[in-house]
């Protein structure tokens, strides 16, 4: 199988047939799919060979649920075997419906628990940088609707005030929130001094860019917005 | 304790750069000292108890070791979730030094009063506590704690006892009573009002700093033998948290062994009252006289 010759839809569609036996819905009904690709395939400084080489960039899924796209895109990159995807959530499985640390290469920290990673994401960017590790950025995946918890914002305020500049935050928008974000997600990230970047979820090269549009002294704020979960 | 373990963590930082030191205001004064030889190292989060916990955790994946420092009721109650999963369920430990413990803040009132703290650590795998009964056991805990990755629990009271006993993490005889005395435990600062309350009782009043893991082959040790098959050994176990913490583990390590055992310790009623540390212990009954009263009785029973 050669990348470069596939489109990732084409790559992932199987993938995630195999994860969750449904083959009615394309692979966009994963929200987080297409953020994920472009971390993994454009952004992340991680492969297989260097899950735990204190050099590499460190990507931590703080929304644990619904991770099908997650463990699509490590299987498509060579971080766990895609027969692991056969079995979600058996009893002998190592996947699980939230990702288990402990039990899949590759995967930084166990979520499920909403409103944990970020800040463990905050520790891990300032455990590098007391260690002189100034190489590897902390990017934290979260949902809109993950934000509700509020240890979410302890963290916010914090990695602001301090300019924790080697931290990425990425909120997927599916507009799930039950009372929503008035003025914006990204306006949260702003006040506390976060540069923030707002893009379609689905634009691959304007993910690209976000991504990658971090500045100096300030962490940076990624929302990718996709189609809302209800309709 | 809280002097000395600033003291001792300050020196830690500066010797160990392993070491890292995550506070959320409490203390924060303290060590600043510590916060400008090593900014890298010693985080103030602010008033935020739950990033508190998570930054160790981030802290701790990286390879640092953290140390954790609040009040007992916001590192441990209010951070609980976290102790567990960003902690426990990631698979790192860190160093969690409360001061306040059960009712030191009794001014304060309830909001500051953790008497379910190591209550709360024992549904959790595989944490070590520590409750020192004097500022002279605090150092030696806490370097010791640095030294590896497992999780510690280091509880720190303004009750002290006379004497520091540095070696009691298995339980160490103060008072050694005949063959057939019962055993009473005291657990940290309970040392010194146990011995009063048990003066001129034949009894064998061991002492530990170290609750968890429990030193169940000292206690099997110090069971009382002489005794006729009659009597079943009696047990007392003195703790300055919730009464019967310890329970479960006494009971566990003595399945074989027909005893009977009184768990004293905090009470579970919310007293909703103020006062002084003294107050709260007459009040639950762990001042010399309140546990003269109790430990008589349960021993009376045996006649």
């Amino acid at each position: 199988m050669t990348l470069a010759a596939t489109s990732p839809r084409d790559l992932l569609g199987p993938l995630l047939h195999r994860l969750t036996g449904d083959e009615k819905h394309a692979p966009s009904a994963h929200s987080t799919l297409d953020v994920l690709w472009v971390l993994y395939d454009r952004i992340l400084r991680v492969s297989p060979e260097t899950v735990d080489d204190p050099e590499r960039d460190r990507f931590l899924l703080s929304k644990g649920h619904g991770p099908a796209a997650y463990y699509a895109v490590l299987a498509a990159k060579g971080f766990i075997p895609d027969h692991w995807l056969d079995n979600l959530a058996g009893p002998e499985s190592r996947l699980g419906h939230h990702p288990d640390r402990l039990l899949v290469p590759g995967v930084e920290i166990g979520s499920g628990s909403l409103g944990h990673g970020l800040g463990l994401g905050v520790g891990t960017a300032l455990g590098l940088r007391a260690q002189g590790l100034t190489t590897p950025r902390v990017y934290v995946l979260l949902g809109d609707a993950e934000l509700d918890e509020g240890s979410n914002h302890e963290a916010i305020a914090y990695a602001g005030a301090t300019g924790l500049d080697s931290l990425t935050a990425i909120v997927v928008d599916n507009q799930s929130a039950t009372h929503g974000w008035p003025g914006g997600i990204a306006s949260r990230f702003a006040v506390n001094g976060w540069t923030t970047a707002e893009v379609d979820g689905r634009d691959h090269a304007a993910l690209e860019r976000a991504l990658t549009a971090h500045r100096p002294g300030r962490p940076h704020a990624v929302v990718a917005v996709v189609e809302p979960k209800w309709r | 304790m809280r002097e000395t373990f600033v003291t001792a963590a300050t020196e830690l930082l500066a010797e160990d750069p392993r070491t890292a030191l995550v506070l959320a205001d409490i203390s924060a004064d303290s060590f600043a000292p510590a916060a400008r030889r090593h900014p890298d190292r010693v985080l103030n989060v602010g008033i935020r108890e739950q990033l508190m916990v998570g930054v160790a955790g981030g802290l701790a994946l990286t390879g640092l070791r953290p140390i954790v420092h609040s009040y007992a009721a916001f590192a441990v109650d209010r951070a609980y979730e976290q102790l567990k999963l960003d902690l426990d369920h990631q698979g790192v430990g860190a160093v969690v030094v409360s001061v306040g413990a059960s009712y030191d803040g009794a001014r304060m009132g309830r909001t500051h009063m953790s008497p379910g703290d190591v209550a709360l650590l024992d549904t959790l795998t595989g944490w070590t506590v520590h409750v020192p009964g004097h500022p002279g056991e605090v150092p030696g805990l806490l370097r010791a704690a640095a030294r590896h990755d497992e999780s510690v629990y280091l509880r720190l009271s303004t009750q002290v006892n006379d004497l520091p006993r540095p070696g009691a993490d298995r339980l160490d005889v103060v008072r050694r009573g005949s063959s057939v005395a019962p055993v009473v435990v005291a657990v940290g600062p309970m040392l010194r009002p146990v011995l009063q309350a048990t003066a001129g009782l034949d009894v064998t009043v061991a002492y530990t700093h170290t609750p968890r893991p429990f030193d169940v082959v000292g206690l099997r040790e110090l069971l009382p033998h002489g005794a006729s098959g009659l009597v079943a050994p009696a047990v007392v176990l003195v703790e300055p948290y919730l009464a019967g913490t310890s329970a479960a583990v006494v009971g566990a390590a003595l399945t074989d062994v027909p005893h009977r055992l009184l768990a004293l310790g905090v009470g579970r009623t919310d007293l909703r009252r103020y006062g002084s540390p003294d107050d709260h212990a007459r009040w639950h009954g762990l001042d010399p006289a309140g546990l003269r009263r109790s430990i008589a009785a349960f021993l009376a029973e045996d006649a």
